[in-house]
């Protein structure tokens, strides 16, 4: 097969749709158009049933009965109404003396989806304690056990990360939440249909994943909120007309819930298969970029990792001019210079990293079309734009006469 | 986002990527820059002393392609200057020809950071 160029490699931002959940979708826009609320015509009963099997195919992939999905419009606003919907059923009401209204444990590496709405409740009244993750990116039960208190409420901790690919330690985690009685959310955006996710095993309450990460169209997403042992009751944040058992209202996407259902089943499928495909294409990308430049260094634990994401760190040259020389490649990267800010990737930071190394690093992520040819071509690509680059790095110079860059006073500007 | 020719041109083939001996009495050095802002730049001037011309410029950086390319046109444009000439390089000149966004105007502010910090490291060791 003659390969295809721009080469997208950037999976963990989004995913192009599966032409079968295409077709699986397609007849809800027009014949099947109706609004799943409506009782009272075939049109709407069609759209009900749509969703109803669609509840089961995302429930039974991730281990859950249907009753307890409730469908938002992605992660993003999933991981607002579990984190909000939790605080504010089960914290304590803000009061003038200001006491603090309940704890939540959460980690440094988060999504911001998580982090941003931690940092609301913050300013209103919460206790958040943010925990740094191990060097190799893995969160540890441990971790999570010394900061529980006795006014915790609230336990998020994320699947597996989306910068760096690492899986953390949720059924040790879940086990610990559960002996202690605090309610658990994981954000497994990343992890849902592609390892294992099952809500019963690793004992969380609430759990968050997105259609558009997995083969699945954009603005479709779930939250899994566990109806028994315990029973979790969630404020909602948006209200007007009690949709979704009140949790959750609003007119629902019909087509794209059945994109996500067909794609949820898909995934379940073919798990097996993709991951042994996608894991020893991730490690022949590796090992290929590793092997050839012997500065480069795999962020994150490299057993214990999604099987199509890899993170890979280059010292001495700059994540952003890197891409620049592999235009043909879509990838992402930890750079300052690819984000608003001047700050290079917190999620990289928190593991202890160099800002030099943060500066460097650029995010591989396979998809289920990924090839064997593609990812030559990349290894390829990406060794001889580093080397460009190193040509070129006063860093790299500095180090090979011996200077310890940690030592040297920079100016700033 | 999508970068001028000019940035790209540069980037690809870059001009004057090298070293000069940072010892030598007539080789002004400038290091500007830190790694955590994702920007490091060493640039160097080579001056005649008997008629005060820079006869080679040579630059390192590390750093997006708009600081690479920033760096790159700053050698091209010292080379044949008089000292007193490379002073007036201003970085607006520099966002000008590469057609700099806004949010890489800090590059060629950097880049005029280095003409500056070489010019006076050679005056330093020619008072």
């Amino acid at each position: 097969m003659a390969l295809e160029l721009p080469i997208y490699m950037d999976n963990n931002a989004t995913t192009p749709v599966d032409p079968r959940v295409l077709d699986a979708m397609l007849p809800y826009f027009q014949g099947k158009f109706g609004n799943a609320a409506s009782r009272s015509h075939s049109f709407g009963w069609a759209a009900e049933d749509a969703v109803a099997k669609a509840r089961k195919q995302v429930s039974s992939l991730i281990g859950a009965s249907p009753k307890e999905i409730i469908w938002t419009s992605g992660s993003t606003e999933a991981c607002n109404l579990a984190i909000k919907g939790v605080a504010e059923m089960y914290g304590k009401p803000r009061t003038d003396d200001g006491a603090c209204r309940g704890h939540i444990i959460t980690t440094a590496y988060e999504h911001k989806a998580v982090l941003d709405p931690c940092k609301r409740l913050q300013r209103e009244g919460f206790d958040v304690s943010w925990i740094d993750p191990q060097e190799n990116g893995i969160i540890t039960a441990e971790q999570v056990a010394e900061q529980i208190r006795e006014d915790t409420i609230l336990v998020t901790v994320m699947w597996a990360n989306n910068e760096i690919g690492t899986i953390n330690e949720i059924e040790k985690i879940g086990k610990l939440c559960k002996e202690k009685g605090i309610l658990f959310f994981t954000d497994a955006t990343q992890a849902v249909g592609k390892i294992t996710v099952n809500v019963e095993e690793a004992g969380v309450d609430l759990l968050c994943g997105s259609a558009h990460k997995i083969y699945g169209p954009k603005g479709a997403g779930f939250l899994y909120v566990r109806r028994r042992k315990p029973r979790v009751r969630l404020s909602p944040i948006i209200d007007g007309g009690g949709h979704e058992r009140g949790m959750r209202s609003g007119t629902l996407n019909v087509p794209g819930i059945v994109g996500l259902g067909e794609a949820c089943e898909i995934a379940g499928k073919e798990m097996v298969e993709e991951t042994k495909k996608l894991s020893a294409l991730r490690d022949k990308l590796i090992d290929g970029i590793v092997s050839q430049l012997d500065m480069a260094v795999l962020n994150g634990d490299k057993e214990k990792r999604l099987p199509q994401t890899a993170n890979i760190s280059f010292p001495y040259v700059e994540g952003e001019s890197l891409m620049m020389a592999m235009k043909d490649i879509a990838v992402s990267s930890g750079s300052a210079c690819t984000s608003a800010s001047l700050e290079p990737s917190y999620v990289l930071k928190s593991l202890g990293l160099g800002d030099e190394l943060a500066h460097s690093s650029i995010r591989f992520g396979l998809s289920r079309w990924s090839t064997e040819e593609e990812v030559d071509y990349v290894v390829d690509k990406v060794v001889k734009a580093v080397e460009h680059l190193l040509a070129m790095s006063p860093l790299y110079d500095m180090v090979k006469e011996g200077i310890d860059l940690s030592t040297v006073e920079w100016g700033s500007h | 986002m999508a970068y001028s020719e000019k940035v790209i041109d540069h980037y690809e083939n870059p001009r004057n990527v090298g070293a000069l001996d940072k010892a030598a009495q007539n080789v002004g050095t400038g290091v500007v820059g830190a790694p955590e802002c994702g920007d490091v730049m060493k640039l160097q001037i080579q001056v005649n002393e008997d008629t005060g011309v820079i006869e080679d410029a040579k630059f390192k950086t590390f750093g997006c392609g708009s600081a690479i390319a920033s760096s790159s046109l700053a050698t091209e444009w010292l080379k044949g200057r008089t000292i007193e000439q490379a002073k007036e390089i201003k970085n607006t000149e520099i966002v000008n020809e590469l057609s700099l966004p806004p949010v890489k105007i800090h590059c060629s502010v950097l880049a005029e950071d280095a003409i500056r910090h070489a010019i006076s490291d050679y005056e330093d060791k020619n008072k």
